[in-house]
């Protein structure tokens, strides 16, 4: 455990505490035992303590749903709001607090059905945030109901004889969005891409969308069965300027180089084919960022009060 | 001179021969009230802002209205399409609409008669008609125009007096319709002697996005209708004016809003557009670039209030600005700030409802879904502003309650506060209104971030930045650690704090102050810190019995203490409390009523009559503030409310204090 001396601080001290993975843990994660998500709070907490991040400068936004549970098993500030609404928060605290550290958290009903406007206006904004959908395919929380992203076919309680429709691809969805600046897939199941991919989007400045597959032992675990068993069925997108992990092509034979910065290669990409495709489909690093166009000189208390009695006076009688 | 008449009149005369001159019939009058009314696009409003504004300027009493049609470009010639503009001015103060406009400018007939069936007009009104429809090209326009003329002689004793606008203002210009309203200025400025260098500046302050050639020819065009009225007219309209040494601002109750924000140190609306709310935002669009705030238009009305709870949660107390659908929306996340004590500011500027309702047109019927509106029990504060001022300051006030109670302020304003026009003393400003930098020191080790005070529920904020301070904010149930709690000790105790908190506020707010009381010579209550028990004080004021007591809440006030006054000039022992906080609400309520027979609450939202077919006093639906006051006093608390889509006038209130009295018809 780290200490910071307060007094230290207070005097504006150097700061040179230095934080251990443990330092970013919150309460016990409840989540059920060979759940997607624990491998996915672990790779977050290594990357907070790759980037040494203050705890107290970082914010982890969600929604409802078991991955939402996310900020509370962070020892940062959380947020843990309402059904589909992180982003709006989000948007609100990076606007008046652009020097925070502002990671997202969204289960696929969370993003891509009830706060599926918002997700589409964020990807617009463009703010620099880091924002995460662990996809299960599945409501989890809420006990089995087909979700956006749920294969067609797939049973689920409220569609038994199969869900209907084909599934939702948030890949192409974000693509297809103006000013989306980063958009990458990645797997619980391989700890080491989960890793970097987060590492590389959240160095992104802009709004980094990370699709990460993730097993739901309950309701889901048939859905990437054959994924986790065959490296055969994963495509990986590498470039220098990609996600590269040292051996991992050792494993995962299929690879395919893709420049991220190629966006028509990026959404053909994004269509489904016969291998999960894991990777950065795309990133602009020159897309303007929301805060930054917003932002506006700070003026004093006096200098307010100042201008708008100027102000007054135009409206004096 | 000897006959009232101003110098500026004299000198525009010029050129008049005398005899006219001499025929000139001056009236003067304590206050009146001038409409001018157009087909949408003709600018009826802009005329009717400006001339409002020059008379607040110039030293009158003043309050404005505007007359909307709910669709942008309704169609022409209409009497449901009319736009425009009331304007009551007087020597004194002007608290509200009046009751009927004692002189028209109406572009085309049938605005006109939409204003009649209205019953907008004085009996014996002065109406300024424009004519060129009487020889219009299209033969159903002149028939329309016959036909409408022989309604309006019908209707009233009004003085019908053609005006050729569109035939003088094509002096000037190609199209008409983009003149005539300033003509009408003209009209004005010279019918009511109004300092033409302050019409002038106005203009130019109206049309400052535009290009100066776009203010010449509207000054040329208001000169123009100047120059016809002096020499076709043969009467003027004097409505004196008194210097006043207190420094005044004139502006609606939107921009008040904007203002007030900007002066309680908020530095980001999110809003997404909405009618009647938008029109602050469109303000401070323009205010806050000088100040370092952000609009933020969402994507909708539920991000937008999201996006102001992300900035307060971060430190900042952010508000967000919406009408009544919008803040059907908003009710969950409303309930997530009241949860998370996250402060926030709600700004409803209703309109009537439900459902889309009445887009533009004012209604009090939103206190229900402000109060109750989210689910399970989310104690918050709401309050209302009754005066374009007070829509100023109670921006401040808000701020200041939200982060000092880590709670939620719904503030109810309306359409009628909102373009609503009237002079108010300049607020001064002060600094510690402005919100401190944040507090980013550390945070007590052992200090849980809601460190609930047992006895008041409240608790000391802690923001993104506090070193040792971090914790997930929750809308699940949680303890003072914010730690998700489903036991029964720890939710009954966050509902306990949460409350508590409102039970706190309510003890530190004044009685109501009572308007038209007996006992002249006494302190009314609330104004300043009353001396002894609450029961004292109602004593001091209350010397004697009364007959009934109005109980208001926002944008009515006026029109109810007129209301008041007129009852009481008739013998009729009538008073009235308007009240600020709709909750909590102030205390002394129940030992106010008590000196009363009747109390009796008036509000523009619907309530049964009581003498309504298959109502009973068991199925009885009272108005909003009246369903709230018996619950909360046991008193027998009456109503009388309308939902008319526009002000409650002074004399129809003072028609149902009569009738009440008279009848005695009270549940």
């Amino acid at each position: 455990m780290t200490h910071y001396g307060q007094s230290l601080l207070g005097c504006g001290m150097i700061d040179d505490r230095h934080f251990e993975m443990e330092d970013y843990q919150g309460t016990i994660a409840r989540w059920c035992p060979g759940c997607g998500d624990h491998s996915i709070l672990t790779a977050m907490q290594r990357l907070l303590e790759e980037e040494q991040l203050k705890p107290e400068n970082t914010v982890f936004v969600s929604g409802i749903g078991c991955s939402s549970r996310f900020p509370h098993y962070m020892k940062t500030y959380g947020f843990h709001g309402l059904h589909g609404r992180a982003l709006p928060v989000a948007t609100g605290i990076k606007l008046e607090r652009p020097e925070l550290h502002l990671f997202v958290a969204m289960g696929d009903g969370d993003c891509c059905s009830i706060g599926a406007s918002h997700w589409l206006h964020a990807t617009r904004y463009n703010m620099d945030m880091l924002a995460v959908l662990l996809d299960n395919n599945m409501y989890g929380l809420t006990k089995g109901q087909t979700s956006p992203t749920t294969p067609q076919k797939f049973p689920s309680n409220t569609q038994p004889s199969g869900t209907y429709l084909r599934a939702l691809n948030p890949i192409s969805a974000t693509l297809g969005v103006t000013n989306a600046s980063f958009v990458a897939q990645t797997a619980e199941w391989i700890p080491p891409h989960l890793f970097e991919t987060l590492k590389v989007a959240y160095r992104h400045k802009g709004f980094s969308f990370v699709r990460i597959l993730q097993r739901c032992p309950v309701y889901t675990a048939s859905i990437f069965e054959e994924a986790v068993r065959d490296p055969d069925l994963i495509e990986l997108l590498i470039h220098d300027d990609g996600v590269w992990v040292k051996d991992l092509d050792q494993i995962y034979g299929h690879t395919f180089y893709h420049d991220p910065r190629d966006l028509n290669t990026a959404r053909a990409l994004a269509e489904p084919s016969d291998r999960l495709r894991l990777g950065i489909f795309y990133r602009n690093e020159d897309v303007p960022v929301y805060e930054e166009i917003r932002r506006l000189p700070s003026y004093t208390a006096d200098e307010r009060v100042r201008t708008l009695n100027q102000e007054l006076d135009r409206y004096a009688v | 001179m000897d006959n009232g008449l101003p110098c500026s009149l004299l000198i525009a005369s010029d050129g008049l021969d005398s005899a006219l001159a001499r025929m000139l019939e001056i009236i003067r009058v304590p206050e009146t009230t001038v409409e001018v009314v157009s087909d949408s696009g003709e600018g009826a409003q802009k005329c009717g802002q400006i001339f409002g504004s020059v008379c607040a300027k110039m030293g009158n009493g003043a309050w404005t209205v505007e007359i909307i049609p709910a669709e942008i470009q309704p169609p022409p010639r209409t009497p449901a399409g009319g736009s425009g503009n009331r304007i009551r001015f007087g020597t004194e103060e002007i608290t509200n609409w009046g009751d009927a406009a004692n002189l028209v400018v109406a572009f085309n007939e049938q605005v006109l008669l939409g204003r009649i069936e209205l019953d907008a007009l004085a009996h014996d009104a002065i109406v300024l008609l424009e004519n060129m429809w009487k020889t219009h090209a299209d033969e159903t326009i002149q028939k329309e125009w016959e036909g409408g003329l022989e309604k309006i002689r019908a209707a009233g004793y009004y003085k019908i007096v053609e005006v050729p606008m569109e035939e003088e203002c094509l002096k000037i210009v190609d199209d008409a319709r983009r003149g005539k309203n300033m003509f009408a200025l003209g009209l004005l400025t010279c019918i009511y002697d109004r300092d033409v260098e302050l019409v002038k500046a106005q203009i130019a302050h109206q049309f400052r996005k535009k290009g100066k050639d776009i203010y010449e020819r509207n000054v040329e065009l208001m000169e123009l209708g100047y120059k016809w009225a002096s020499k076709n007219l043969d009467f003027r309209i004097d409505v004196p004016t008194v210097r006043s040494d207190v420094p005044k601002v004139v502006m609606n109750g939107n921009e008040a809003i904007g203002m007030g924000a900007i002066a309680a140190g908020m530095q980001l609306c999110a809003m997404y557009p909405i009618t009647p709310a938008t029109s602050a935002s469109h303000y401070l669009g323009e205010a806050y670039d000088k100040f370092g705030g952000v609009v933020h238009q969402a994507e909708d009305e539920i991000a937008a209030v999201g996006v102001a709870i992300g900035a307060s949660y971060a430190g900042k107390v952010a508000f967000t600005i919406t009408s009544g659908p919008g803040l059907s929306l908003k009710q969950e996340f409303i309930g997530l700030a009241v949860m998370l004590e996250v402060p926030l500011v709600v700004v409803d500027v209703q309109r009537g409802g439900p459902s889309t309702g009445l887009p533009t047109k004012a209604e009090q019927s939103d206190l229900m879904a402000a109060m109750f509106g989210q689910h399970g029990d989310a104690p918050h504060v709401v309050m209302a502003p009754a005066t374009i001022e007070e829509c100023f300051h109670i921006m401040v006030t808000a701020r200041r309650i939200a982060e000092t109670f880590r709670t939620t302020v719904i503030v109810l304003s309306d359409a009628n506060l909102a373009t609503g026009v009237q002079p108010f003393p300049r607020p001064k400003l002060d600094t510690r209104w402005l919100q401190t930098p944040l507090n980013l020191t550390p945070w007590p080790e052992n200090k849980p971030p809601y460190d609930w005070d047992e006895q008041t529920g409240l608790s000391q904020r802690v923001i993104p930045g506090q070193p040792g301070g971090e914790f997930a904010a929750t809308g699940l149930s949680h303890t003072s650690w914010s730690k998700v709690a489903y036991d029964p000790e720890s939710h009954q105790q966050g509902c306990q704090m949460r409350s508590r908190k409102l039970a706190v506020l309510q003890q530190a707010l004044q009685p109501p102050e009572i308007y038209g009381v007996d006992s002249g010579d006494l302190p009314v209550v609330g104004s300043g810190s009353p001396k002894g028990t609450i029961e004292e004080v109602v004593d001091r004021a209350l010397a004697e019995y009364g007959d009934l007591l109005l109980v208001g809440w926002g944008s009515t006030k006026g029109a109810i203490e007129e209301a008041v006054d007129r009852a009481r000039a008739e013998g009729l022992s009538v008073s009235s409390i308007h009240l600020s906080f709709l909750s909590p609400l102030p205390p002394g309520l129940e030992m106010i009523f008590c000196r009363f027979d009747r109390v009796m609450t008036v509000e523009i939202n619907y309530s049964d009559e009581p003498d309504d077919p298959y109502i009973s006093e068991e199925n009885r639906r009272y108005s909003q503030l009246a369903f709230l006051l018996r619950a909360q006093t046991l008193v027998d608390v009456d109503c009388w409310s309308r939902v008319p889509g526009q002000p409650l006038r002074p004399g129809e209130i003072l028609n149902a204090v009569r009738q009440r009295l008279r009848t005695g018809v009270m549940v």
